[in-house]
């Protein structure tokens, strides 16, 4: 490459800088106050690009395309501000991690709407008024709107830098990201402020997916694309800082550019296609600056944000009653395959379903183990899974491993997977720790995804099937319903174990917990490490059970959907994850097939959950137990 | 005392099943100084912080100048003019001195009766703390405890309170700052400001207080002038020497 082609790509990267910082400022800014990470984030950009491309088309001219682009980013900071009034405002005091799931069925909501209202095909809208021509630089020739949006971040961020340190707005924003309750006290409405901090963020994320109609097309897949990308952003950065943000961004967008600028290079004894690694490149750069500055490049430790939500209530060993119920639905489940031939309402689909269930119970039971009783938020355990899912497929299809030694080494692979990125994030906590969970898991993506010669690339692996006698669904139904059973108890055999102790003491009070001799971080990485072994097995079950996998099975999606499983259930009991898989592995089977906007309906599903259900399904029952018949 | 400014009828409060707060019954009047006084964990500040609202679980009766506050957010709280000053200080380390008092701004208030509350600038608070005046700029997180204490108050003040809630204004720091938060206290007193004061050390507390309740065990075990807890070593034995 000549150094004339590196400046071009320098300024490409530039230009893509600016829509990252626009995106990723607003989530910090939200994060920062509200402490609400907003997964819907993403969507809201999605919705900027949409809502733009209306006006850019409907109204046309320079009145559509740039009044457009400023009323798309009133609109979506109107949005935004909605959320927060008729959502968010009610969920506060809730836990952390169930205003995640109340975000994340947004996404979903949002995502059908847009199906809706503008059908599936991709729209890109016309050229910027204005800016339709091209400027030579370098020999090359630059579409002038790619140098309007190399100005427009800079201005943003100056522009934001002024808010926040000249303006009461901005210092009730610092000061609330540091401490809101003492501003509360203080005499400052929290309910006002978030609501303006919410509607500020979503503005930035509108406008940034306006700014974007002339380059690129309004799109479906956008809204995860772009929170993946705000996310590592922030997280580079530094959550709250907003220079770090742009300087993130300039990082993560050079590297891409690069990458595509180099393509091919051949070092004699290997040929590298390094355009390949634009899926993994923003990954990478954030797991090595997180493993270098936990914090982001220019981020400070945060202080121990003072939890408004109550307490968690102790772990409890099972009552007599809890066990007989247990085993009532174990001796059931061994009947189902009974009852799936009995000529009423028996279907063979019916141990189909029995088995997906079974396999996300075990998914989300091992992925409890860290976030409940562990503390650690997993963004990535796809990762464990599909390691577990791949590592079986993999080992049949290279080295003709028999169906028995498979299953075996499935869980194995995930335990060294676990290890491995165990390692580096218990190091970490809270956000920090989850994003450097995804990244490792998108690393595990991006490798499966395109090293197509090994592992089939986005074909996957077909023809996994088991031998006989388990290629009848009854019999492979049974052997799953073991291994879920062995699974299940032996996690909480952990729990009660001085094992479990140790790690729910370092989740509480780390200092304390290593006063008294406890290794937090050794303990914090068995457990991490226990629960990628248990999820390796789920993967193991699932590639025989389908007869093929994809890098469908290590998406993001998977991560996403044993987050929800967990919380649906309820994080800090026991059968929660039990309860959660099974509603949600039922609820997606049977949601999917009525209708073609599944994801609204679920996401619908999800809210009234939330709403009516802040500790989880099964938290709200035993509460309610507790109120009625007092304390056993 | 019919004019009280502050009066607690059977306050209880729970964090999470552990209650800390058993039926605690007092009062503050108008321009008066009292002493909440009580050893470590006695509930001096979960009292103070139920009274503001940020406790959740919370019972009993809280009316602050005529007015029924007990299910107020603490926002509210503070904007009909009690002001709060956290014994932790709570300062916001990444603003400056000014920037810190700009946040507990509020306007100027009266009394019920319609005579004006003390009203607070910045240039008046520099006056009551000079030290505070020779650093406007400087970063809350590169003060030392003593100027931290006193940037809590004046950003307390800022909010031109009726009555200040004042938890350990003595706690961890120098002797010289101590005496200077005695002469506060009292200066503030002049202006006609109530205040309810928790206080683990008598000395400090026999210089600035009219009358004293003593907690232990989240209940109130005495009450009375300061005069009559100074004259008694044998309650001072009892309930707050440890």
């Amino acid at each position: 490459m000549t150094l004339n082609a590196f400046l071009f790509q320098v300024l490409n990267g530039l230009s893509a800088a600016s829509g990252l910082f626009l995106i990723a400022a607003g989530l910090s800014l939200i994060f920062g106050v509200t402490r609400i990470v907003n997964l819907a984030h993403g969507s809201l950009y999605m919705l900027g690009t949409y809502i733009a491309y209306s006006f850019a088309t409907k109204i046309g001219g320079v009145t559509g395309f740039w009044g457009g682009i400023i009323a798309t980013a009133l609109i979506v900071g109107l949005i935004g501000a909605l959320i927060e009034i008729v959502l968010l405002r009610r969920i506060y005091r809730a836990p952390e991690l169930f205003q995640l799931l109340a975000t994340f069925a947004l996404v979903l909501v949002i995502n059908d709407a847009a199906l809706w209202l503008w059908g599936p095909a991709d729209l890109l809208g016309p050229r910027a008024p204005g800016f339709r021509g091209a400027i030579e630089i370098l020999g090359r020739r630059l579409p002038s709107y790619d140098l309007f949006l190399i100005v427009i971040g800079p201005l943003v961020l100056l522009a934001l830098h002024l808010t926040l340190a000249r303006t009461r707005f901005g210092r009730l924003i610092r000061a609330a990201t540091q401490d809101r309750e003492m501003v509360g006290a203080l005499g400052v409405n929290q309910a006002v402020l978030f609501t303006s901090v919410f509607a500020l963020g979503a503005l930035l994320a509108g406008l940034g997916g306006a700014l974007q109609i002339a380059r690129e097309p309004a799109n479906l897949a956008t809204d995860l694309i772009a929170l993946g990308d705000a996310f590592v952003v922030v997280v580079v950065g530094g959550m709250g800082s907003i220079p770090g943000a742009y300087l993130a961004a300039v990082i993560i967008a050079e590297v891409k550019a690069l990458c595509v600028g180099i393509g091919v290079v051949d070092f004699g004894f290997i040929t590298i296609n390094f355009s390949k690694f634009t899926l993994v490149a923003e990954f990478l750069v954030m797991a090595i600056v997180l493993i270098a500055r936990p914090y982001g490049l220019l981020g400070k430790a945060q202080g121990a944000v003072r939890s408004i939500a109550e307490p968690e209530e102790p772990l409890r060993p099972a009552t007599p009653m809890l066990k007989l119920l247990g085993a009532t639905v174990l001796v059931l489940l061994v009947c189902l395959p009974l009852l799936a031939q009995s000529t009423y309402f028996g279907s063979p689909y019916l141990l189909v379903l029995g088995i997906d269930v079974l396999i996300a119970i075990i998914f989300a039971a091992s992925l409890h183990f860290i976030m409940g009783p562990g503390g650690m938020h997993s963004f990535g355990h796809a990762a464990y899974f599909g390691l577990g899912a791949y590592g079986a497929a993999l080992l049949v299809k290279w080295l003709g491993l028999p169906f028995g030694a498979a299953l075996v080494a499935a869980p194995l692979l995930a335990l060294c997977g676990a290890l491995l990125f165990g390692w580096f994030a218990v190091r970490l906590s809270g956000v920090y720790l989850a994003m450097l969970t995804l990244a490792f898991a998108q690393i595990v993506w991006a490798a499966v995804f395109q090293w197509e010669g090994f592992t089939g690339g986005s074909n996957g692996v077909i023809g996994v099937w088991p031998p006989p006698p388990f290629d009848k669904t009854w019999v492979y139904f049974l052997l799953t319903l073991a291994l879920a059973a062995i699974a299940v108890l032996a996690l909480r055999r952990f729990l009660f174990a001085p094992f479990g102790y140790a790690m729910r003491a370092g989740r509480d009070s780390p200092l304390r917990a290593e006063a008294i001799g406890i290794d937090v971080k050794r303990v914090h990485w068995l457990g991490f490490a226990i629960a990628g072994l248990v999820c390796g097995i789920a993967g193991g079950l699932f590639a025989f059970a389908k007869g093929s996998i994809s890098p469908e099975t290590i998406h993001i999606n998977r991560s996403i959907d044993g987050l929800v499983m967990v919380l649906l259930g309820g994080v800090q009991t026991l059968t929660g994850p039990i309860v959660g898989a099974s509603v949600f592995a039922v609820l997606q089977d049977t949601v999917m097939r009525q209708t073609e906007y599944w994801r609204a309906l679920m996401g619908a599903i999800i809210l009234v959950l939330v709403l009516a259900f802040p500790q989880g399904i099964v938290g709200a029952f035993a509460a309610l137990w507790r109120k009625v018949g007092g304390r056993t | 005392m019919n004019d009280a400014m502050l009066k607690v009828e059977s306050l209880s409060a729970w964090y999470g099943a552990a209650r800390i707060l058993y039926d605690l019954s007092f009062e503050v009047g108008r321009g008066e100084v009292v002493a909440l006084m009580g050893r470590n964990g006695a509930g001096k500040s979960t009292t103070m912080r139920a009274i503001m609202g940020m406790i959740g679980q919370r019972q009993g009766t809280v009316t602050f100048s005529g007015e029924d506050i007990s299910r107020l957010e603490p926002y509210q709280i503070a904007r009909r003019g009690l002001g709060f000053t956290p014994e932790d200080r709570r300062i916001f380390s990444d603003l400056t001195v000014m920037e810190n008092l700009d946040i507990g701004r509020q306007p100027a208030r009266q009394f019920p009766d319609g005579a004006p509350a003390p009203s607070w600038t910045p240039e008046r608070l520099f006056a009551l703390f000079p030290n505070l005046a020779e650093m406007p700029h400087r970063p809350g997180g590169r003060m030392s405890g003593g100027e931290q204490q006193m940037l809590t108050v004046a950003r307390t003040l800022m909010g031109n309170p009726l009555l200040v809630l004042l938890d350990e204004p003595s706690e961890g720091v120098a002797p010289l700052i101590v005496e200077q938060m005695a002469n506060t206290i009292i200066e503030l007193k002049k202006e006609g400001l109530s205040i309810l004061l928790s206080e683990q050390n008598i000395h400090f507390a026999e210089l600035v207080s009219d009358r004293v309740y003593v907690l232990e065990k989240g209940q109130i075990q005495w009450q009375g002038t300061m005069a009559q807890l100074s004259g008694s070593p044998e309650i001072q034995r009892t309930y707050l020497t440890v």
